[in-house]
């Protein structure tokens, strides 16, 4: 079992800026992808699979058996998820340059279908992951399996009845071995998310359902979004279900995509690539 | 024309429902799943001696997939169970991206699909599941005969590795097929050999196309019966061999005619050999309702209507 001990925090964020040009370069290339929530989880993505995943890159089991498995639901965001998976040893980092073209294994939005080694669930049509979370769950308690399930969704993918459906069986079933986290970053395609269909108020809805909620309003800094983690997991086998609503920017460590969402589905052409790369360090390491 | 004899009338859901239960005292890795209609699926039997491996979902079926499709993640084999309707169209995103696309193994189990549902009438009368399910890539579509079939197939399932959707029905209708017979995914079933005309008949009317053999004996007619009770993937060898022989072809379903059987066996056979083809089937309907037998007679799906079928076609050899 390989348990992840790249803790410093200073090599953290080196491997953020890192994935966040790969990101950005992997969306330009293709002239398609969706930057904007990608930039805006890094920081998730880089603590879940470096401190507080235990999982086995080097040798991949669908089953996943004895490990942590996680599930994108808000699949749209592959390009973080990629760059994540491929800096932690799943499959090599050259094959990003493959991300959305014919023949990859990096599908705009990720699938077991072409075998790709990290993902165990095809996503992209929303609202879907929560369940498979569960269903997850459920089979790490049938097999006496101490592993957790961590899943990931947008805010507007909240806005899907499937997902109130799956809130509603696990605090019912007691699926305590469950951590859900919310992108919260309050944008979606068509606008703000309180414009487009707002979500009310969040932390009481997965209250009234019977969630533990836990707060993290600095979605992007390393250290919170660690220790919201540190702190879910104290709730794990008290019988609810775990919810962690994580407040994020999208197009996060790039000024222009901040502060709209506007790149949730479009790539940067040459020009706002060269500009946006310039305000993340070059760390050497490009793929 | 071989003699067929029953000694009772059983409703094939109840076949799943033994089958089921058999697979839990003989598979450990099997769990079922159900949407409210335990009772109306005979899963009780399964709840009551395995409560551990079986999750009451609720009237929640987008989730019953998702939660199945996650529970082949550490090597569960979910048997899922509502309705046809709520299997299929309710679901079908749910079933094409999580289950079909991902890969997962996952048996999805249909019961009271068709017209034979009755007096619910057409919001739970889905006559387009089997075209839903044989549409997505790598889904294996089956449609068993009577209650025996019924069980064999349930428990051949867990075998397969892979995405199923399985079929299955309301009424008691005779229960013909030996306990005995072996089933095979993709296999299909020689019910009487003949050389006028190729009967291929799925599901409930597999029974109504043994009865058309005898009227048609009796009118000199000799009719090749086939029990296709595997849609996808198709027996196509048998049916080849068959209409080689006899030159015209009737397929007969529970199910609308755009996207069914009789669309697989048309399919197929314009390509490897055209063939005239009558297709015993709902026509762009829906049902509405009524006893299963007023709703098989009123939408063309009787005993009589493969009989006129087959004159029909057999002139345009």
């Amino acid at each position: 079992m390989e348990t992840n001990s790249m803790t410093n925090i200073d090599e953290l964020k080196k491997l953020s800026t890192q994935v966040r040009r790969d990101i950005l370069r992997m969306v330009h290339a293709v002239s398609s992808g969706h930057p904007g929530g990608s930039l805006g989880c890094v920081e998730y993505f880089v603590a879940l699979y470096n401190v507080v995943l235990k999982h086995n890159a080097v040798a991949f089991t669908m089953d996943g058996k004895n490990e942590d498995v996680f599930f994108l639901s808000n699949g749209h965001i592959s390009p973080v998820f990629y760059s994540v998976l491929a800096h932690s040893g799943y499959f090599p980092i050259e094959e990003l340059k493959t991300f959305r073209k014919l023949n990859t294994r990096l599908q705009g939005h990720p699938t077991t279908h072409e075998g790709l080694p990290g993902v165990r669930i095809a996503s992209g049509s929303l609202g879907q992951g929560m369940s498979v979370g569960i269903g997850a769950a459920l089979a790490k308690k049938l097999n006496n399996d101490q592993g957790l399930i961590y899943t990931l969704h947008g805010d507007g993918e909240l806005q899907e009845g499937q997902i109130w459906e799956a809130a509603m069986y696990a605090s019912a079933n007691k699926i305590d071995n469950l951590i859900a986290t919310v992108d919260y970053n309050g944008r979606q395609i068509d606008g703000d998310v309180e414009k487009v269909l707002s979500l009310g108020n969040l932390k009481l809805k997965f209250e009234a359902f019977g969630w533990e909620v836990i707060e993290n309003n600095f979605g992007n800094d390393l250290s919170h979004v660690i220790s919201a983690f540190e702190k879910a997991k104290t709730f794990v086998g008290k019988g609810k279900p775990i919810i962690i609503l994580m407040k994020t920017e999208m197009g996060m460590g790039v000024d222009f995509m901040m502060g709209t969402h506007k790149w949730h589905g479009s790539a940067p052409n040459d020009e706002q690539l060269a500009k946006a790369l310039m305000q993340l360090e070059d760390t050497g390491k490009d793929y | 024309m071989k003699k067929y004899t029953y000694t009772e009338k059983k409703d094939t859901r109840s076949g799943f429902g033994a089958g089921l239960s058999e697979l839990g005292k003989s598979n450990p890795n099997v769990v079922a799943l159900c949407a409210d209609l335990t009772g109306s699926l005979k899963m009780d039997a399964f709840e009551k001696e395995f409560p551990e491996r079986f999750f009451q979902i609720g009237i929640a079926e987008a989730n019953m997939m998702g939660i199945a499709a996650g529970l082949t993640i550490g090597g569960k084999i979910p048997f899922t169970g509502t309705f046809a309707n709520f299997s299929t169209g309710r679901v079908y995103d749910q079933i094409r991206q999580s289950i079909a696309y991902s890969g997962k193994n996952v048996k999805i189990c249909a019961s009271h699909a068709g017209l034979t549902l009755g007096e619910d009438g057409a919001t739970h009368q889905i006559l387009e599941d089997i075209g839903l399910m044989k549409m997505l890539p790598g889904m294996v579509v089956i449609n068993p005969c009577d209650y025996n079939q019924t069980k064999a197939a349930t428990i051949a399932i867990a075998d397969y590795e892979g995405p199923v959707y399985l079929r299955f029905g309301r009424p008691a209708i005779p229960n013909f097929t030996p306990t005995d017979q072996k089933f095979e995914i993709g296999k299909a079933l020689m019910i009487n050999e003949g050389t006028d005309v190729t009967i291929i008949a799925t599901g409930h009317l597999v029974w109504k196309a043994i009865e058309a053999g005898e009227i048609l004996s009796t009118r000199g007619i000799s009719a090749e019966i086939i029990n296709i009770h595997t849609i996808k993937p198709l027996d196509t060898d048998a049916i080849l061999k068959s209409v080689l022989k006899t030159a015209c072809v009737v397929t007969a379903e529970e199910h609308q005619m755009n996207g069914g059987l009789g669309d697989s066996v048309s399919q197929f056979l314009s390509r490897q050999r055209p063939t005239p083809q009558e297709f015993v089937a709902v026509n762009d309907s829906f049902g509405e309702s009524g006893t299963p037998d007023e709703l098989m007679k009123k939408y063309g799906l009787d005993t009589t209507d493969i009989v006129a079928a087959v004159e029909k076609v057999i002139k345009r050899k």
